[in-house]
């Protein structure tokens, strides 16, 4: 397949300490690819770097989409050119609702005018399979949400905007077996209605029971240690990461 | 071109003013008592008004300015002659009007007939239909609204006005209260009887009219007794002046058990020194709500103040503060809580930016008698870069121990983690940035009636974008 999203000797720092050594990554046109690794092995330091998140600096590498180096682009050109990302733990922005926002984000990707009520019908039934209760559009986003409800309401911007890869930095993290489901419906969604590509990022096999998986890389201290198909989960599931850490050593 | 066009067309007789006043100009400079007969005569003052006059330019003589605050040195007193004698009024140049703030009428979408009947206030008689329109709808219920020198001159209120100019915001108040006193031109009475309770808000929409309001323009309010108002003024029009004072004064007077909520965004030009005064008494089991947005101005001093003197009186005020470039303003409110079980609630928002100065005071004081009352101050500063200041200074006096008294202040920067997670949905640094300002101030649009709350909104998208792109 198409090769969409390329990360080539990536090299990262964030306030002088250097956080990702050469990271390697490829993914094709509508698949599905999962990041494992033990905690502050660098994962979501590359999801949201590849995003164009300004906490973190690139010192070496690059970053291609579609063919196109935007390693230095901004965060708002990547999101227009069909990237997004889920958040692990969404920002709360008091003033601004949830319908609000959405509906400026989805002008802003598309450059297109969208009429409120035809804007509302989609984004209730995104929210219907979300099982998201309606009342959500009209308060302030994330401001007050559970844990659930704000990965709830990410995955419903994924549902909303449309994107060509879409990272899920531990969607599933903390959330109640029901509420796995229901995010997992959400991204089953997202790939049956727009055959986007994925980058999950998790801790957890239980969101990758429903979804079929292409690839799976292991990060261990800032690099990519190793990659497989769908059976490195079940692998990693069984024997934890100590074999890559001492590989690593 | 199409709005100069529109100016000219309505304007041509302020120009005819403005060669007279070139004439005018050359023969006097400073404030005089023969000015202030002059003024005086030409409206056609009562002899307690002009007594007034003449007191208050004698206690503006002896006051000192202010040097509490920003400074208000570029103010060039000598000068404010020419813009205090009437006719100079006519002297604004539409042609001056700064490029900035046309951008702004123009961005505001305010529609071609609406531009037109602004500039119909500048030549009047747009104005009158204006209040034409609101007259007739309220004085069955026999609410007065109307200009405050028609009022003074009409012997049904004459004697109201009498009994109430002034005697709220006294001439000895401040340097400025005094100037008011001796130069006010201008301004609006409204006058609620009791038991009235007015559903609709009564709108002063554009204060520049031939007549010379303006800088120096008053408004009276009294509001009898179990009744409601809701006053909104100055809005909807940035108001430009080539003069660069403005000291009106709002005195509000609010009877037992009733409610007056006033609403005010004021949009100067960036060259304007704003010194406004505003003040209310509050009577038993009565209610101000001050709403107050402060945008544009070059200096402004602004501190409405309520007086809570009677029983389980309350005053609640929102207000929001926005400084850019080259602004240094200084708001805040005061609440005097004077009979017992009286409440008070402050809440405030200022946001500073491109070098802006905001300074937000709070004072509130609870005299002996105020047994039981209550008062809450919350302010919020957002700075959007790190060369703007904001500042907090909150008094508080408290003269007796049994009242309940909190004080919160939030002082922060932008997010920078709030702004990629707008920019990671498409959004631009400067949409990203201006919906966190406009999300910042909504407490304060939500007290807004919706066409005054969206007009704020396109006030901050307008200081937001303007200075980045």
């Amino acid at each position: 397949m198409a090769e969409l999203l390329k990360v080539q000797g990536l090299t990262v720092t964030a306030e002088d300490t250097e956080l990702l050594h050469g990271a390697e990554l490829t993914i094709g046109e509508g698949e599905t690819h999962v990041l494992m690794g033990p905690n502050g092995a660098g994962k979501s330091t590359l999801g949201s770097t590849i995003m164009g998140s300004p906490e973190y600096t690139v010192t070496g590498g690059s970053i291609f989409f579609d063919g196109e180096d935007i390693t230095e682009e901004s965060a708002d050109k990547r999101a227009k050119r069909g990237l997004f990302i889920s958040f692990q733990n969404p920002i709360e922005i008091g003033g601004i609702t949830l319908s609000d926002f959405m509906r400026t984000a989805l002008e802003q990707i598309t450059g297109k005018r969208i009429k409120l009520f035809d804007f509302r019908k989609r984004l209730y039934a995104a929210m219907d399979i979300l099982e998201m209760d309606h009342s959500y559009a009209d308060r302030d986003l994330n401001v007050g949400f559970s844990g659930g409800e704000k990965k709830k309401a990410e995955i419903l911007q994924l549902l909303m905007l449309r994107p060509r890869l879409a990272i899920l930095d531990e969607t599933d993290s903390g959330l109640d077996v029901d509420a796995v489901k229901t995010v997992s419906k959400g991204i089953e969604e997202y790939l049956k209605s727009c055959g986007g590509s994925l980058l999950i990022i998790t801790h957890n096999t239980k969101i990758l029971e429903a979804i079929k998986v292409d690839r799976t890389h292991i990060i261990v201290s800032g690099k990519i240690v190793a990659e497989g198909g769908a059976e490195l989960v079940d692998y990693v599931n069984e024997n934890g990461f100590e074999k890559y850490i001492g590989e690593k050593a | 071109m199409k709005e100069k066009t529109t100016v000219a067309d309505v304007d041509r007789s302020l120009y005819d003013f403005r060669y007279e006043e070139d004439e005018a100009d050359r023969l006097s400079s400073g404030i005089t008592p023969e000015i202030i007969r002059e003024i005086s005569a030409e409206k056609g003052d009562p002899e307690w008004m002009l007594d007034l006059r003449l007191k208050a330019l004698d206690i503006y003589n002896r006051t000192k300015m202010p040097e509490w605050g920003p400074s208000i040195e570029g103010l060039d007193m000598d000068n404010i002659v020419t813009y205090i004698r009437p006719k100079s009024r006519m002297n604004t140049d539409w042609n001056d009007v700064p490029e900035d703030i046309k951008n702004t009428f123009e961005r505001l979408g305010i529609p071609q007939a609406e531009r037109e009947s602004l500039a119909g206030v500048g030549a009047q008689y747009d104005s009158e239909l204006v209040y034409h329109n609101v007259r007739k709808e309220v004085a069955e219920s026999g609410v007065v609204y109307t200009d405050l020198e028609s009022a003074m001159h009409d012997e049904r209120y004459a004697e109201l006005i009498r009994s109430h100019f002034m005697k709220l915001v006294p001439p000895t108040d401040h340097k400025f209260a005094a100037l008011h006193g001796a130069v006010w031109s201008g301004g609006s009475f409204v006058y609620v009887p009791k038991g009235v309770k007015l559903e609709i808000p009564l709108q002063s929409y554009f204060r520049l009219n031939a007549k010379g309001a303006g800088q120096f323009e008053h408004t009276l309010i009294i509001v009898e007794e179990d009744a409601y108002l809701h006053f909104i003024e100055g809005c909807s029009a940035p108001k430009y002046y080539e003069a660069g004072l403005h000291a009106g004064c709002v005195e509000l007077f609010v009877g037992k058990n009733s409610t007056l909520r006033y609403s005010t965004i004021e949009n100067w030009s960036k060259n304007m020194y704003n010194l406004n005064t505003k003040r209310a008494i509050v009577a038993e089991g009565a209610k101000v709500e001050w709403v107050s947005g402060s945008f544009g101005s070059h200096v402004s001093y602004l501190y409405p103040m309520s007086i809570l003197n009677g029983k389980g009186a309350r005053a609640e005020f929102t207000g929001i503060t926005f400084a850019g470039e080259g602004q240094n303003l200084d708001t805040g409110a005061k609440i005097v809580h004077n009979a017992p079980e009286t409440s008070s609630y402050m809440n405030t928002k200022s946001i500073s930016k491109s070098g802006g100065i905001s300074t937000f005071r709070s004072s509130v004081q609870i005299n002996e008698n105020a047994v039981g009352s209550k008062s809450a101050v919350s302010c919020e500063s957002l700075m959007l870069d790190g060369i703007s200041r904001s500042d907090t200074i909150p008094i508080m006096d408290i003269r007796t121990d049994k009242a309940d008294v909190g004080h919160e202040a939030r002082i922060g920067r932008i997010s920078d983690e709030a702004v990629f997670y707008l920019m990671s949905r498409g959004l631009d640094e400067q949409t990203a940035k201006a919906m966190i300002v406009s999300g910042f101030a909504d407490n304060v649009s939500k007290e807004l009636p919706l066409e005054y709350a969206v007009e704020m909104n396109n006030l901050i998208k307008l200081e937001m974008i303007g200075s980045i792109g």
